[in-house]
């Protein structure tokens, strides 16, 4: 199953990867990490994700550190 | 069995933080940097030459060895770096007001020597550091600190085009502009990046990449819109492309 991890206490609420995701799986949360930022969360409850990675080559901050696809 | 596509590369420092704005472009670019080391295998035998400004901050996160060359000396320091130890990669992450302002002297006459060392330059048309002051890069009508009414051409006259400036020198090997608005132009910086790398490998000279990039907070807009501005305002007067290529 394709699918991301992301790192939230690196997320600094850029929301660039929101805008990336092909399949809109990227959403912004209702949690705060230390720094004060509104992080993403990944949600994928039909398996949607395509494991393309181009989340994690857009995010500037490391934060979305592992991909893998199918 | 997914197998993994993506991964933080082993050239970051453990559990790296970058200290950038949000959205900054800096981030990725260092990224870059550090998957270009990793894919050639070069972590263990690099020497970075660090500049001042936003780009400074490389020596915090890439696990390679590093010498501080402030206020534009990174390529002459650079120079001493490999004629002293040739047989190390040595490279320069440097900002535009860095490598083409403060430092245009050293770094042309590097180029013009031929040096076998590889220079980045973050092209971001500001100062970031120090609060967004004109640079050499600043466009035409481009609004800053220092020319709050915009860039005006009888008083400051034109930006520099470093990648073209470079490319003009003759101990140039390889020299290009690239983007980092999109992740398909992403992907083209990272294989110039490698490029680059691979001419100082082979010992053909010196080797540069221009990064246009955003600078969300002195530009006082969102990293989405300053993405845009790069794809809109950059790009037609800075044009991505290679402008040097020995190899070909």
């Amino acid at each position: 199953m394709s699918h991301i991890v992301i790192d939230t206490s690196k997320c600094k609420a850029c929301y660039l990867c929101v805008d990336e995701c092909p399949k809109h799986l990227i959403k912004i949360s209702d949690k705060t990490n230390k720094s004060g930022a509104r992080v993403v969360e990944f949600q994928d409850p039909q398996h949607q994700c395509l494991g393309c990675a181009m989340c994690a080559t857009r995010c500037p901050d490391l934060a979305i550190t592992e991909v893998y696809k199918d | 069995m997914a197998t993994q596509v993506f991964k933080i590369a082993e050239s970051f420092r453990k559990d790296t933080r970058y200290t950038f704005c949000p959205g900054c472009d800096h981030g990725v670019a260092v990224r870059l940097v550090a998957e270009c080391l990793d894919e050639l295998g070069l972590r263990d035998n690099a020497i970075a030459a660090c500049s001042i400004g936003c780009s400074v901050t490389i020596y915090d996160f890439l696990n390679v060895d590093s010498i501080e060359a402030p206020h534009g000396r990174a390529c002459a320091v650079a120079t001493g770096v490999k004629r002293a130890k040739p047989d190390k990669f040595v490279f320069t992450y440097q900002g535009d007001g860095d490598f083409a302002s403060i430092g245009l002297a050293e770094s042309t006459h590097a180029a013009l020597r031929g040096e076998n060392i590889s220079a980045i330059c973050i092209n971001n048309t500001t100062y970031g550091m120090t609060g967004g002051q004109l640079g050499p890069t600043t466009l035409l009508g481009q609004v800053t600190t220092t020319s709050p009414t915009g860039r005006n051409l009888e008083y400051y006259g034109y930006p520099i085009k470093i990648a073209e400036h470079i490319a003009l020198c003759d101990g140039t090997a390889f020299s290009a502009r690239v983007s980092l608005d999109t992740v398909a132009n992403i992907k083209k910086a990272k294989q110039a990046i490698k490029k680059a790398f691979e001419i100082q490998m082979k010992g053909l000279g010196f080797s540069f990449v221009e990064i246009l990039s955003t600078c969300p907070t002195n530009w006082k807009m969102s990293p989405q819109k300053a993405h845009q501005r790069v794809k809109e305002e950059m790009m037609p007067i800075f044009k991505p492309g290679i402008y040097k290529d020995i190899t070909k």
